[in-house]
């Protein structure tokens, strides 16, 4: 194609966005947005994943029926909610088995939050509250995302959602309520899980190379930091009702700016875990190679007899 | 050993009696049957549907955005097909 | 034995088997070996937890002493368990989950259909609902089976062996004693041998399609129902049991 002809698409293209026309899986876009969002949306999918895995720890330990079927209706929306995802992937041309690979090889990354271990009860209850708090921040804006697919698929896993952050934040209210004992479990376990949730909003906006161009493209609108400072205004006074403390001694109400100001990240401990070195990086990876590669037969099997059955049928 | 990956098949779900099946969303799986259960599993958790048809994405034929000017743009000059086009005399009822 | 007494048993019976099983289903979760499947075994889990949740609460009132259905799910002994050895049975590959599902959503289903006269209306109510799943299951499973039965030389091969490991267990789903003799008389419970032989012909027509066979040798185990287990069944209450046995007495 003419050089001309790129950019007079490229016009038309940005004009559509500007216009908040929805880009279609047909339709003419830069290989720039396309791979922008293939990282994206994968990047994505392997978070909601991984993201069984934490809580799939617990599963079997569940402390009662209701909370051990809420528990696994909760993962399996999430493995739902990677399949929405990896089939929106799939309509930008690339394969699903393909980016599983770059997953496992290390090439593609999730949300580094998986990267931590799930060590009590209290943790069902912080991950529902906090993560999914953090994750539903971050993704209904992205149900006004400029792809059509990923916004319709966003628009599914927000509806499902809602429930998640409902059935965290009631184990964790159910344990602060509870005896001295629960209550140490709920505040031991937000100390651990309160830094990690803010993180979850990736670098601050002056380290993020993404954020200009992903906005320009209407992929993202708004960026980590302005994220970050809503799930902290909404989440601190939900702690504070619950009688819990947010283990954050610089976190203080600016009657002034009207949010809270808290105290500074620690970006070495978040660099280190999105490099690989987190505490569960290692875990987390293999369980899922593990689950790929045991699934190798099956996967041969029914192809197998998939193409046997059309065969007896061609025959007869 | 063939490396061959399932294909991908295309789920149109009828949310309730009286609608017209819609597009969900894709899936892989082995064959039809796979499909479906697979689809209702996906797809139908919350009680979203009553019928589901799969098809694989590869049967699907689509019209390619580049012609979407010539198929779809004739009919936008055609107003006479939309009964608003029509001017009826006030006081007329039942039309 | 009175039939309050032998209703309760048999109730529990009855729970523990699909509680038991929907754990073991539960173990799955984040790890099947296909996304889609893993979605879909733990719909099955979602199921038998269900189930078992509406037999224990069933259980628990009529037993009346004060316990509920979590009491009865997550706090007993384990000689107090009174699942079959089936579904306690660990789940190996893929292929060996599905053949455990397989055996018992056969069994399942031919059990449910009776119950669904049963003259206990909370009986005949529990089994009504729950049918609608289990023919769910059972075309889920026995799909499965011929997919890896008449799939690919390794999948058969994995497959008959857990046919023929797991076949051991079959003649336990029939078992009855004089638990399920007064209720029968009373109407409550169905005569699990009257289905016997629909049950063998069930899963051999599947098994034949599937290319596979039940071994010929006709060893078989039991004492699930008397509450003598497999060895497996006190690493699975382990786990079930860890909150509620390490911080006793508390709501959650």
């Amino acid at each position: 194609m003419e050089k001309q002809d790129i950019s007079k698409l490229e016009r038309q293209f940005q004009e559509k966005i500007d216009n908040e026309i929805k880009i279609e899986p047909k339709d003419w876009m830069p290989d720039a947005y396309r791979e922008t969002l293939i990282r994206q949306i994968s990047q994505h999918a392997h978070s909601e994943i991984v993201g069984q895995l934490p809580e799939g720890n617990w599963v079997t330990r569940a402390p009662n029926l209701r909370r051990k079927a809420v528990l696994l209706a909760k993962i399996q929306d999430e493995a739902g909610h990677g399949l929405y995802l990896y089939s929106a992937v799939e309509t930008l041309g690339a394969d699903r088995e393909e980016t599983i690979d770059d997953l496992h090889s290390g090439k593609a990354k999730y949300s580094s939050i998986f990267n931590y271990p799930s060590l009590t009860w209290a943790d069902m209850g912080m991950i529902g509250w906090l993560v999914d708090g953090a994750a539903i921040m971050n993704q209904v804006p992205l149900c006004r995302c400029s792809y059509g697919p990923y916004a319709r698929a966003m628009v599914r896993v927000c509806k499902e959602e809602s429930f998640h952050q409902r059935q965290g934040f009631e184990i964790v209210t159910k344990l602060a309520q509870g005896t001295p004992e629960q209550k140490e479990m709920a505040q031991e376990s937000l100390n651990r899980w309160w830094w990690p949730a803010l993180m979850m909003f990736g670098p601050s906006d002056k380290d993020s190379k993404h954020t200009a161009q992903s906005m320009a493209w209407k992929i993202k609108r708004h960026t980590n930091d302005e994220l970050r400072q809503m799930f902290v205004d909404v989440t601190v006074p939900q702690a504070e009702l619950i009688g819990l403390k947010v283990p954050d001694n610089d976190l203080k109400f600016n009657e002034e700016t009207g949010h809270y100001d808290f105290g500074e990240i620690n970006w070495d401990e978040f660099w280190q875990v999105v490099k690989g070195y987190g505490p569960c990086n290692k875990e987390r990876v293999e369980a899922r190679k593990k689950a790929k590669e045991e699934g190798m037969w099956i996967r041969e099997a029914a192809n197998a007899y998939a193409e046997k059955r059309a065969n007896r049928k061609k025959a007869s | 050993m063939s490396k061959k990956e399932w294909p991908l098949w295309e789920v149109f779900i009828r949310s309730k009696q009286g609608l017209s099946h819609k597009h969900a969303g894709s899936l892989r799986a082995a064959d039809a049957e796979m499909a479906i259960e697979n689809a209702r599993d996906v797809y139908t958790r919350r009680s979203e549907g009553i019928s589901i048809w799969v098809v694989e994405s590869e049967h699907v034929s689509a019209s390619s955005p580049s012609e979407a000017g010539p198929l779809f743009e004739p009919a936008n000059s055609k107003a006479y097909r939309h009964p608003t086009f029509y001017e009826v005399p006030d006081g007329i009822k039942h039309m | 034995m009175t039939k309050q007494e032998a209703l309760f048993e048999y109730l529990l019976r009855r729970a523990d088997d699909t509680l038991i099983l929907g754990h073991r289903l539960s173990e799955w979760c984040g790890h099947g070996p296909i996304l889609e499947e893993d979605i879909a075994l733990t719909n099955l889990a979602l199921d038998l937890v269900g189930q078992a949740t509406e037999l224990y609460q069933y259980a628990a009132k009529v037993e009346d002493k004060g316990r509920d259905e979590d009491d009865l799910a997550f706090l007993r002994l384990e000689r107090e368990y009174k699942n079959v050895l089936l579904v306690e049975q660990t789940n190996g590959d893929f292929g060996k989950t599905i053949v455990r599902q397989f055996l018992f959503d056969h069994f399942q289903i031919l059990l449910y259909e009776r119950l669904m006269e049963s003259k206990d209306e909370q009986i005949a109510a529990i089994a009504a609902k729950s049918i609608k799943e289990v023919k769910y299951h059972l075309k889920h499973s026995s799909e499965w089976v011929i997919r890896l039965g008449d799939g690919t030389e390794e999948s058969h091969n994995r497959v008959q062996e857990s046919v023929t490991d797991l076949s051991r267990f079959i003649d336990e789903l029939f078992y009855q004693d004089e638990v399920d003799e007064l209720l029968i008389k009373e109407g409550v419970a169905c005569d699990t041998s009257e289905f016997r032989s629909t049950y063998d012909a069930n899963i051999k027509a599947v098994l034949d399609e599937a290319t596979l066979s039940l071994p010929k040798e006709k060893w078989q185990l039991d004492g699930g129902r008397k509450g003598i287990h497999s060895e497996h069944l006190g690493y699975l209450l382990a786990e079930l049991q860890y909150v509620q046995r390490t911080h006793p007495g508390m709501e959650w």
